[in-house]
């Protein structure tokens, strides 16, 4: 375990990026990616069991364990607190009293933007529940602190829509929320490429959740080798704390002293 | 004969039968699956305890990737 380890819910981390394992061309790029991308937490989806299917097809949780991996069910496509709980409470049976989840709830199919009214309420619930919710939510301080408040062991605040891969869109937002809450503050949602997981670890936030900027990526293996690069740039450099910016510096980085062609006194 | 619906889709038992006989029709004796019934969890320990019973609604859910 390195120094710098991410805490969530009383367990650390080395890798402060996590995976979602959605999207994938097949289970082997999925097993490739996350471990290329060296991520330890990996989001899962739950869903009907197509009945009737072959009975020897291999299952999401052959290739990634939960005895090496800590799987978040996610509570993806619920548009209602009520949705979420159900959801969750059957993940936490699928997975032998697992307690840490990933929680969101929609607003909106196009734009799949949060709806923070449900979430808020889903969190209570959950909470009062045993679950340990790592919650996926706007970029709305206020909204950040209430969930924190109420319980939840991660803020997940998106940098932009869901499969966008926009980026950073409001990092003036993200600060704020760093500044309110205690938790850890994972940016969930709108990555599209090395750079905007470097940017968001610069700004101190203390991990990056994505998917689609791997999954969708041409060559998803090597993004995902390059986000696992891009977040512990990113985190150093915010460790080393960088130097201002300033419109003009008259301190160039070469001596001023012992210039060629320069008249001596 | 009862009538349940199970993932959306009703089917029908001449007498009824437990959550363990259930899977096991359907093929899914030893996958890793969650159930519940009528909005209530059904744990796994209780499966051959809990009886189907007429207009019973079943999830049997499963993990997939997701984001």
């Amino acid at each position: 375990m390195n120094k710098d380890t991410l805490l969530i819910a009383g367990k650390n981390y080395n890798s402060r990026l996590l995976l979602g394992t959605g999207n994938y061309k097949d289970f082997a790029e999925t097993q490739a990616a996350v471990e290329a991308s060296g991520a330890e937490i990996s989001t899962i989806a739950i869903r009907r069991s197509n009945i009737g299917q072959n009975p020897n097809e291999p299952n999401l949780l052959d290739i990634l364990p939960p005895s090496k991996y800590t799987l978040l069910p996610n509570t993806a496509g619920c548009y209602s607190a009520d949705d979420a709980v159900r959801t969750l409470r059957l993940a936490r049976e699928l997975l032998d009293g697992h307690s840490l989840v990933k929680l969101e709830v929609l607003g909106d199919p196009q734009s799949l933007y949060p709806n923070v009214v449900e979430t808020l309420a889903a969190a209570k619930t959950l909470v009062a529940e045993g679950f340990q919710v790592m919650v996926y939510t706007s970029d709305d301080p206020i909204v950040a602190r209430q969930l924190e408040d109420i319980g939840c062991v991660a803020i997940m605040p998106l940098a932009s829509l869901i499969g966008s891969g926009m980026g950073i869109l409001n990092p003036w937002n993200l600060q704020l929320i760093m500044e309110r809450v205690q938790v850890p503050v994972i940016v969930d949602a709108g990555v599209g490429t090395a750079s905007d997981a470097a940017i968001a670890m610069e700004l101190g936030c203390d991990g990056v959740l994505m998917n689609t900027a791997i999954a969708a990526a041409q060559l998803p293996v090597l993004m995902a080798s390059a986000m696992k690069k891009a977040v512990e740039a990113g985190r150093a450099a915010y460790l080393a704390g960088r130097m201002p910016k300033k419109l003009y510096s008259a301190s160039p980085s070469s001596p001023t002293q012992g210039l060629i062609s320069r008249p001596t006194a | 004969m009862i009538s349940v619906s199970i993932n959306g889709v009703t089917r029908h038992f001449d007498t009824p039968v437990n959550v363990v006989t259930l899977l096991e029709q359907m093929q899914m004796g030893g996958k890793r699956i969650a159930v519940e019934c009528n909005g209530e969890i059904i744990p796994r320990g209780q499966f051959d305890q809990h009886l189907l019973a007429d207009g019973d609604k079943l999830e049997i859910v499963v993990a997939v990737g997701g984001g």
